[in-house]
């Protein structure tokens, strides 16, 4: 018999904690849900646009009954749980119906705080919490002219701008000298309030309510101060509390909050709470976004896995009222001994401010221009060090070395048919639409119904911000807590510390002893583990073909029609005419339908059905050629210029160091693509410096430049040092790649990886610890020993013949 | 029994003209799924299983078309039109994982069960059944699928 779980709480948290627990365990439990509201599950944070006339009700639900029903769920709508009867675990609810329990789910969220005035019952005085208060302001905004919202943060303004939206005349009053004061500083307050005054909002600040008068129904506040002003609607914006009510009744340890550990357990170890109505670690949180991973960790509780845990959030805010860009995170007003960076621009609604200590982001406020919100919140949740990019951090990620999208990235200002995402014809409006349609949240939700930023990514940082400005708050940039793929919960950088710490030396030991949710991994997964095992156990891992994308298992770059296409060696893009003519002859006896140079100096024969390629490889083996690996997460191309054996500007012998590194570094597998180039002399015809590793000679020696690449984001290298000889040159060239190749992601190119680990990690490593560098390169020497065996002489030979040959009919 | 042997690797294999079932009643106790294709498809032996690698497959060239026949890892053996419902994609190009696979050019996910693709992703490629039997794959192909 399956196990009875009930749900106190139809709201966005239990739901939510429902859905993950179906994902990975559907049919364990029969579930019951008690909702106190008539409506079925709704995204509360869309309420502001709700009252603002954005959204419609139907575009706010996020469960329809179908859902309840297709996942065989007991609910009852309307109906309030009065008693939990712990004895016999059992909840009653309001009208007599019982459900027994083995496992108790409490999400019941919380109540709006009511100031304690006298009148406050009156008719016209409401909160801002529910469809139903929403319907009873649009319905005052019909009969009634003027609305007085008390309190200034996140809630009152909201609830002001919707009143306002509705045709109202409305005066907030708040009780300090400063709007939202737990999320701004005061000049980005000012700021705010200026701009809400412009559209027609009033103020009263320093107002102390003392209270609410009228016959019957209100007809204004009093204040402390004995002034009064006339209202026929106030809504209560000031706070929530959690609600306990029930879990107090039924004798659960409450503080502000139900108190829950780490594992989301109340007191009572059959009962669990999330939500606004919990309180781990002292703090309830009132933010949805932090809901999701305490959903998360209890449904991996409730499936009786039990290897998750809520360690509380880090949170930051938006304000949803359209038309103002305001965001901010962590502790925004300055310490002692905390350094501030700042921009100003009053007369262009613009101001950041970053607070820093220890060159690390402590917190951020910024107004009118949020783009980079979500960017600054990752640097500060992480913890990263902004020594390098201090100096134009607050002029945005973009200004890292984005080409040329610039003010384009200001997301809020784009059309709906804008695109967004290049790859996949993607355009702003279809992405709004499927999250207010589907209700997602996440990255990875977006990506999964849209496709946008599903490809190359370099549109991630726009899906983001169109994120943040749909979902507000309900965004949370940390559910992006990067685990490799849906087969696990840990990261990167966390696997790749397991697989040299514990020794791990097969993709099954690793899924083993990181306990993998699916038995074979997935397409992400796989290729990612296979890389890492064989860059830190060179010689003793035996590679896993098919753990490999089809272009490494098959050694040609599958194309859109499925044909392959073939790329030779040819060292530093120096050729010759026997060359020439061996490939030429090769290219015409198969038919190559497509002769074409890459952008690599390369050669490149298009069109090839995939059994053809054991042959062709045989005669570009005979002929002289290795594999391009072209189409490889591997060493690709040495770009050179002629250098001082012919230009009359050269320096240095650039074609001959180009040829020497090739033939150093091919056949190493990497993280990402990797390309080299060789420039002779400053003019770098070679393009050394959009290049991961680039060579510029100069007449006193060669500059040595890093993290460069040209493609989606173009990005310059940043210049790692000088060096006097060739010796050097290819040591630290190696020391480069083996760092690389031990350190970075799997899929990130050096680019990325330079900026997130910054230029001086790497300088430190490379520069200043000779010792560490020439171990790097004896590393990387050695590892090369096992992969500089050429992959077509192999196959041409008959190695993985079945990869290549298509089946017969047998007998 | 009248197969046509293919005369290489790059003939497609005339399935088309295959008349006689190769499954005999002796092979084994059949199933629901095996009677119910017995009475409108033939079941050809493909190949053997150790042809195939595990997570892994092999592609079978028809008149008409392309089949891709995949193995888990737990050696269950499947078989769909080697091409992927959204740009036609060669699904045998492929990372299989459980019962699944990614096509190779834009990632969708197809369910090798069903053919259909998995997650937001809409659309379906046609399945064929297979049985393995002493290490032997078998393919059941109907007329009418393999000539459409």
């Amino acid at each position: 018999m399956k196990e009875r779980l009930v749900l106190v709480g139809n709201g966005m948290a239990g739901v939510r904690t429902l859905e993950e627990l179906l994902k990975v365990a559907p049919d364990k439990y029969d579930i019951t849900v008690f909702g106190s509201e008539p409506y079925g599950n709704y995204n509360r944070i869309m309420l502001s646009p709700l009252l603002a006339g954005e959204k419609s009700i139907d575009d706010i639900m996020l469960n329809d009954a179908d859902w309840y029903r297709d996942n065989q769920i007991t609910l009852y709508k309307g109906l309030e749980v009065t008693e939990i009867d712990r004895a016999n675990r059992r909840v009653v609810a309001r009208d007599g119906t019982t459900a027994a329990y083995d496992r108790l789910l409490l999400a019941t969220g919380s109540n709006p705080f009511m100031i304690p005035v006298p009148g406050r019952d009156k008719d016209g005085v409401i909160a801002f919490r529910d469809i139903h208060d929403v319907y009873s302001m649009l319905q005052a905004a019909e009969d009634y002219r003027k609305a007085v919202v008390i309190g200034g943060g996140l809630l009152g303004l909201e609830a002001a701008n919707g009143l306002m939206k509705q045709g109202m005349d409305v005066t907030v009053v708040h009780l300090l000298d400063s709007l939202m004061e737990r999320q701004l500083d005061k000049p980005a307050s000012a700021l705010l309030k200026a701009s809400l005054e412009k559209r027609g909002l009033r103020f009263l600040m320093e107002a102390a309510t003392e209270e609410i008068i009228g016959n019957g129904r209100a007809r204004g506040v009093r204040f402390k101060d004995g002034s009064e002003i006339a209202a026929d609607l106030v809504v209560m914006g000031v706070g929530i509390v959690p609600n306990t009510a029930l879990a107090r009744q039924a004798g659960l340890h409450c503080e502000r909050g139900i108190v829950v550990n780490d594992v989301m357990q109340t007191f009572d170890p059959r009962i669990y709470a999330v939500g606004e109505c919990a309180q781990h670690r002292g703090i309830a949180y009132g933010l949805v976004a932090p809901l999701f991973e305490q959903g998360k960790v209890a449904a991996n509780q409730l499936a009786g896995l039990g290897y998750a845990s809520y360690k509380g959030s880090v949170t930051s805010t938006k304000l949803k009222v359209t038309g103002i860009d305001l965001f901010s995170a962590g502790e925004f007003n300055e310490a002692e001994g905390d350094e501030v960076i700042s921009l100003q621009d009053p007369a262009a609604g613009t101001y950041k401010k970053l607070v820093i200590s220890n060159n690390r982001i402590k917190g951020a406020v910024l107004y009118g221009d949020t783009i980079d919100g979500s960017w600054y919140f990752q640097l500060m949740r992480e913890g990263t060090r902004i020594a390098d990019f201090r100096k134009t951090i607050l002029f945005g990620q973009h200004d890292l070395g984005d080409a040329g999208h610039g003010d384009e990235t200001r997301v809020m200002s784009l059309s709906d048919n804008a695109e967004i995402c290049g790859c996949n014809g993607v355009c702003k409006g279809d992405i709004v639409n499927a999250i207010a349609k589907h209700g997602l949240f996440t990255l990875e939700d977006v990506r999964a119904h849209t496709k946008a930023s599903s490809s190359c990514g370099s549109c991630t940082g726009l899906v983001e911000a169109l994120l943040s400005s749909t979902v507000g708050e309900g965004y949370d940039a940390s559910l992006n807590k990067k685990p490799l793929c849906k087969c696990t919960e840990y990261s990167h950088d966390e696997l790749i510390a397991g697989i040299r710490k514990h020794a791990l030396k097969s993709i099954p030991a690793v899924r083993e002893f990181f306990e993998w949710k699916t038995p074979d991994g997935c397409a992400a997964c796989r290729p990612a583990l296979n890389y890492y095992l064989l860059a830190y156990w060179p010689g003793e891992y035996v590679d896993d073909a098919q753990s490999r994308f089809i272009n490494e298992r098959a050694h040609g770059n599958i194309q859109k029609d499925g044909t392959y296409s073939v790329i030779p060696r040819i060292f530093g893009g120096e050729t010759s005419a026997r060359q020439l003519m061996d490939l030429g002859r090769i290219a015409e006896k198969w038919d190559v339908p497509t002769v074409k140079f890459t952008g690599g100096q390369r050669i490149d024969m298009l069109g090839l059905e995939k059994d053809q390629l054991p042959g062709i490889w045989g005669d570009l083996t005979a002929a002289g050629f290795v594999s391009g690996h072209a189409y490889g997460k591997a060493l690709r191309t040495v770009k050179t210029c002629v250098g001082s054996e012919w230009c009359r500007f050269g320096t240095q012998d650039s074609t001959r160091l180009g040829i020497e590194l090739e033939q150093l570094t091919w056949g190493s597998w990497m993280p990402h693509k990797f390309k080299l180039a060789v420039s002779g002399c400053p003019r770098n015809c070679a393009e050394a410096t959009i290049k991961d590793f680039g060579v510029v000679c100069v007449d006193s020696g060669y500059e040595l430049h890093i993290g460069g690449n040209g493609g989606i984001k173009v990005r310059v290298t940043d210049l790692l040092t000088k060096v006097e000889t060739e010796e050097q040159v290819m040591e630290y060239c190696g020391a480069f790649t083996q760092l690389y190749r031990e350190e970075a992601h799997y899929l990130e190119r050096t680019a990325p990886w330079v900026e997130r680990v910054g230029l001086s990690y790497v300088k430190e490593k490379i520069l200043h610890d000779a010792a560490g560098r020439k171990a790097l390169y004896e590393r990387f020497l050695y590892s090369q020993q096992f992969a500089q065996i050429d992959p077509w002489k192999a196959r041409a030979e008959g190695s993985e013949a079945h990869e290549f040959t298509p089946l017969k009919i047998a007998g | 029994m009248i197969l046509k042997q293919p005369v290489g690797a790059l003939s497609p294999a005339r399935l088309i003209n295959y008349e006689a079932p190769t499954y005999r009643a002796g092979d084994g106790a059949p199933t629901t799924q095996m009677m119910k294709s017995d009475t409108m498809n033939n079941w050809t032996e493909i190949a053997k299983l150790e042809d195939i690698p595990r997570l892994g497959s092999r592609v079978l060239k028809t008149d008409t078309m392309n089949i891709a026949l995949f193995r888990t890892s737990s050696d269950e053996v499947f078989a769909i039109r080697d091409e992927c419902p959204h740009k036609k994609g060669p699904l045998s190009q492929g990372i299989v994982h459980g019962t699944s696979v990614t096509c190779p050019l834009h990632n969708w996910k197809i369910d090798l069960a069903s053919g259909e693709a998995l997650g937001p992703d809409e659309g379906c490629t046609n399945t064929f059944a297979t049985r393995v039997e002493n290490g032997r794959v078998f393919l059941a192909l109907s007329r009418n699928e393999a000539a459409a």
